[in-house]
Formats: C-alpha cells, structure tokens, sequence
C-alpha cells in the first residue's frame, strides 16, 4: 500500500492513488509548516511554573507534554503565531522579531 | 430462464435494483425518475431487500449519502431527473474525483425554462463533462440490462468511476413495453459482491478521502481520472459480452443498424434509435440505402470506432436532445464532428436539435431528416449545418 | 407493420384513460402480445383532456412516438367530441368507440367527416349498475377489445379474470362485477 510518504511533486500521475486517497493518518507531520514561521517563539524554561496552559492553546499542537510536562517546542511545524506567548500567565514565551 | 414481463422503464430499473440489493439508496423525489425510489420503498418496507434507504431533503443531499455509503465501503445508488441532477452538479464532481463506483439512475428530462417536466437530454448531457460513465437504454429492456452491467463497469479497480444508467423520462420510463427478466440468482452471480480494496470502514487501515490537491497535484489527479475513463471503455465492451453470452443481448458502445452499405446516415441517442430503425427500414424497402447509428455509451465518448461506422457515408445526421447555445450545434453533434476531423473521409454533417421538451419525433420526421440529408448529397452541401428539427419559423438567422 | 394495432385514447383527467389503456396493454401481454400502453404527460388535471396509446403486435415495437394514424379511437367522454379532433387520422378501416348512451348515427355528425365506423358503448349505464359507482375504463376497455378485435374475447376474458383475481385479492366480491361489466360491455356495444 503507498504512503503518503512516497507521494511528492516528483510523483507522476501513474504512481498517485485513485482519488487522492490517503492510507495512513497523522500525515501532517510529514509537512514542515515550521518553514512558514515569521517570529519564533522561544521558552523560558527558568521562569516556566509548567501550568501547562499553553499547550491546549497552540493550533498546531506544537508544544510537546510528556508526563505532565510540556518540552521545548516542535520547530518543524510551529508556524510561530504567538497564542502561546499571549496565554502564558507568567511570561515565560519570548515572541518578539529579532535584530 | 428468462421471464417474460411487461414492465415500464421506471418499474424495471426498480426491479433490477431489488435483484442486486444494494447497501444504500439516498434519493429524492424529482419526476419522472420518482417511482424508482417510490417502489424500491415498497420493496424496503416489504422486506425484499435489505438497503438502508436514507431519504433526505434534497438531490444535493442524496447524492452526498450516495459519496458518503460509497467511500464508507458500501454500494450506494440513487436516481433523479432534470433540476435534481442540476441541485447533484457540486457533489457529481466529488464522487467522480472521488473515484466512487456510484450508480445513478437519469430518467432524462429537460431543464427549466420554460418549466417543462417532459424528456430531452439536457439533464444528463449537462453533466457530460461530471466525469461519470454515461450510457443510454433505448427503451425498458436496454434500462434493464444497463442498470445489470453498471456496477460490474464501473466498480473495475482500474476504473472505479461513478455510472449514470439514462433513460427517457416517459417515453420509457413510463411506457409499459414487454420486457425478458433474468432470475435473481442469475442477476447477483453476474453483479457480484462489491469489494473495494481500500474504505473508510476498513478496520486494519484509517483512510482519508477528498484531499486538497494544489497545483502541483491536481493536473495528475485529472490524469488518473482520465485514464479510468480510458479504461471505461474496455470494461464497458467486457461487461456486454459477458452480459450478452448470460442473456442472449449483446451490448457494445454503440448498435450500427444496417450500416454496412449505406449512404446516409442518422445518429442519435435514446428512445428515438426504436423510431429511427423503422423509418430505416421502410427507406431501404424504398430502395434508399439509409442507415442508423444509436450512441449507447456517451461517456467514454467512442469517437475513433464511430468515425470507423460512418466512414463510408456520403452525409450523416447528428441527432441532439439537447441545445448547447453554442451557435455551432449540440453536444452530441460536437463529438462526432471532433471525431470525424481525425478520419481520412469525411460526409457532409447536419447537426440537429431535436426534441426538446418531449416534443415529439416519429417516423415521418426522420424520414425529414433523411430528406435533407439526400439533398445534401445532390447540393454536395449540408449547409446550413446546424438546424432545429421541425421549428416553426425556419433556421436562425445570422449565421 | 400490417400486425400491428394502434390505439389512441381520449379521456379527461380522472376518468381512468391511462389506466384502461395500461389494463389493455397487460391484457394483450397476457394473450402472448408485444404491447405499449403509454399516456401523453403534461401538466395533470382534474377533467383536462388527456391522451393514451397502446400499440399491440406479434413483434417488438419500436417506434417510439405517439400515434398519429390510430387504427382505433376510444372516446372515454363524449364531451371532448366538441373541443378534440378525436378521429384525426383515424384509419377508415377502423373505428371509433364511444362512450355514449346515444346511437352512433347520432354521433357522426360529430365527427368532423370521419366516415368510417362509429360504435357507442353506454359505459356509464352498465358502470353504475353492475359496479354500482361510474368507472367508465372497464366498459370501455371491453368495447376496445371487441370492436378491435386485438384479443379474442374468450381470452380477453380469462386473462381478465386472473387479473382482477391478483388486483382485487383483497377485495373478492368486486372480481365477479367487474367480470360481468366487462361482458355486457362487450354484449352491447352498438356498431354503426
């Protein structure tokens, strides 16, 4: 069976599947949306009290939680809108264009 | 053992419906396709059948069931006519990208306005370019058999595109005629199961379907889908041997009726093909040497093989239920015309519209038509080339 | 085409035309015919003039259009005589049935010049006593069959019967008056 992995701009019309049909889930990931950020959002771990109030808020599930925990940001499909930096009550997301 | 009925179009394409028992219906009530539904609920409600018949609101609505059931792993049909098939229009383009083998039931009829609830083709030939399989019965039986070959074409894996099985609102679809039935047994042996290799439902493996498709995408999914209509056309020729070795009617893509040798000719779709053939045969008695060539399958379009059946006619008739407001002829007159552009020989060509809005056409107006077509041939000019059949008024003006 | 009989109705919306042209054609069926019993749609009305055929044969008929050169005319109201041509190019070798309680030489006056046979049936006479109510179509769809001759009127009959039995199965005790409305239909209509 193809995978979405196999298909690219390269592909030719024979190798594609019967209506775009698409095998597999979660192959968003397989975008790199991270490409398509202007401003890059930075965590400030020292001031971070893991409230975890971000997480919930980022629209492209971009900040990673792992045993209640949330880790550095997912920078390959962060698009760097900045809700997270909005919602952090303790000011603990960097948002600001650099230089 | 075949059984010897009288059955309207309607009530045979019913009936065919009941011997495969498919596992959805969505429709919505539209005349004249409304007895269809109307009397597959009778067999819902009589326990006949075990589809999961969903009514709803709308054409739009029916047919998005239909994609739905489809893509879910079921087979779904429906049936419409006219400003349904129209309210479909959006959701025709899904199914068909979609590579969903839905069967649709077009009991033909013309499309407002004026407001007009007789047959022409100006519904289906409205939807030519929808990406379905088109085929055309010229009366109950052709409905019948039609409606028996449409899934074992179109759910092919190398062609999985929706079919549309058309007929002529009451000219068949409300005309009872005798009709030979197969045995239900015969019908689901022939029919099959439907086993699509990959659906939503598949348990093993979640499937996604109706992607966006940019640009770079989006010309090779058109490819593909041009390619199964390609792959249509053998799969149609396959089904009607197969059809015929099973019931003794042989279908192809189109029936050339006493063509070997004649020099004109007339082409057309549908229930007119019954009237032309005997108009056909009292010409010959004349000694005329006329000939008719009845378009069964319209999508895929058999451009090379009818340039073939009318290479040795010095002037054929294109026959169009339907205007295209082209100023240059109808639909049907179009393709054969591209088709004849390729050919060595070329006749002298007259497209015609003709039967709009269920006026009528007997024997003795395609006897008109063979009358012009003659004198084509002595003026050695079809001018003018695109005609109405039996306007009052004459031609148009302008041109 | 000499095997073939064509048939054209007159009637108004409501009177049962369509159906006593569809009964003729399943009766025909019955008998071993190539039949095709289609009514002329448009929009439907109550007491508007509407037209049915039928074509009967030994062989499949493949015309397709309506009938303009019937072999027979059935007439299901006689007050349509006045705004419908009824026997517009109706064979001379033919005829046309009447649904009226008045001779046929009364009638052809009528006509507009048609100078072949005129027969009358007085279906709503026979109608409203056998069957107790007006339902014309089985009266006149006995004098079809008589006067066209399209069915032997012993099969006609038997055919009839087995058709009513699966029509009325649940309704037994109207099998028999149908039945008898038919025969005296056939028994009585007046040929001109």
């Amino acid at each position: 069976m193809k995978q979405a992995k196999d298909i690219h701009e390269q592909t030719g019309w024979r190798d594609m599947t019967p209506g775009c049909e698409i095998y597999e889930s979660g192959t968003s990931r397989l975008t790199i949306t991270g490409e398509w950020r202007v401003i890059t959002p930075k965590w400030l771990e020292d001031k971070c009290k893991q409230c975890v109030l971000c997480a919930p808020f980022c629209p492209d599930s971009s900040i990673p939680v792992r045993d209640s925990k949330r880790l550095n940001f997912d920078y390959d499909h962060c698009k760097g809108c900045g809700i997270c930096a909005k919602v952090c009550p303790f000011g603990a997301i960097e948002w600001k264009e650099e230089g | 053992m075949s059984i010897r009925e009288r059955l309207s179009g309607n009530e045979a394409v019913a009936y065919a419906m009941r011997q495969i028992d498919p596992d959805v219906m969505g429709a919505f009530p539209i005349t004249p396709s409304t007895e269809i539904p109307q009397i597959y609920s009778r067999y819902i409600a009589d326990g006949l059948v075990g589809t999961e018949f969903i009514a709803v609101e709308s054409e739009h609505s029916a047919l998005s069931t239909c994609i739905g059931a489809e893509a879910a792993g079921a087979r779904a049909v429906t049936a419409t006519s006219s400003a349904g098939l129209a309210f479909m229009w959006e959701l025709l383009h899904v199914a068909s990208s979609s590579r969903l083998p839905i069967t649709l039931a077009c009991v033909c009829r013309a499309l407002t306005g004026p407001i007009n609830i007789n047959n022409d083709h100006s519904d289906s030939m409205n939807a030519r370019d929808a990406g379905w399989i088109q085929i055309y019965a010229e009366n109950n039986q052709e409905a019948y058999d039609n409606y028996l070959q449409a899934m074992p074409i179109a759910e092919r894996s190398e062609v999985r595109l929706p079919i549309m099985v058309c007929q002529d609102g009451f000219i068949t679809s409300h005309s009872v005629e005798n009709i030979e039935l197969l045995e239900d047994e015969t019908v689901k042996a022939f029919v099959g199961s439907y086993e699509p290799e990959n659906y939503l439902l598949k348990h093993d493996n979640p499937l996604a379907v109706g992607p966006y498709g940019v640009s770079s995408y989006y010309m090779e999914a058109k490819m593909a889908q041009a390619q199964a209509m390609v792959c249509a056309k053998q799969a149609i020729l396959e089904t009607g041997q197969r059809f015929g070795d099973l019931s003794g009617r042989y279908y192809g893509l189109f029936e050339a009726y006493r063509m070997e040798d004649a020099e004109t000719a007339i082409v057309l779709i549908g229930s007119s093909a019954g009237t032309a053939r005997v108009c056909v045969d009292r010409l010959r008695a004349q000694g005329r040497k006329a000939g008719m060539v009845k378009v069964r399958v319209y999508r895929p379009f058999p451009g090379e093989e009818l340039a073939d059946a009318l290479k040795g006619v010095k002037a054929v008739a294109v026959m169009d239920k339907c205007e295209s407001f082209s100023t240059h002829g109808g639909p049907l007159g179009a393709e054969v015309r591209s088709a004849l552009y390729d050919a060595s020989v070329h006749p002298l060509l007259i497209n015609y519209v003709y039967g709009l809005g269920g006026r009528d056409f007997a024997v003795t107006d395609c006897e008109t038509v063979f009358n012009a077509l003659d004198e084509a041939v002595a003026a050695d000019s079809a001018k003018p080339v695109y005609r109405h059949l039996g306007q009052r008024g004459g031609d148009l003006s302008g041109l | 085409m000499p095997n073939i009989v064509e048939i054209r109705w007159h009637g108004r919306g409501g009177q049962g035309a369509k159906t006593a042209c569809m009964l003729l054609a399943d009766a025909a069926f019955t008998s071993g015919k190539y039949v095709q019993g289609f009514p002329e749609y448009g929009p439907e009305r109550m007491g508007a003039p509407i037209t049915a055929y039928n074509r009967i044969s030994d062989t499949r008929c493949d015309v397709h259009s309506f009938i303009y050169e019937p072999d027979y005319v059935v007439v299901v109201d006689e007050s349509l005589l006045e705004s419908v041509d009824v026997t517009k190019g109706l064979s001379a070798s033919g005829a046309v049935i009447i649904n009226s309680p008045r001779a046929p030489e009364a009638l052809r006056p009528l006509l507009r010049g048609y100078a072949g046979r005129v027969c009358t049936i007085d279906a709503r006479r026979i109608s409203e006593a056998v069957l107790g109510s007006y339902f014309p179509n089985t009266p006149m769809l006995a004098a079809a069959v008589k006067v066209s001759g399209v069915i032997a009127p012993q099969d006609f009959m038997t055919n009839m019967e087995i058709a009513y039995r699966h029509k009325f199965a649940a309704k037994p005790q109207v099998i028999c008056k149908n039945l008898t409305c038919l025969r005296q239909s056939m028994e009585e209509v007046q040929e001109g």
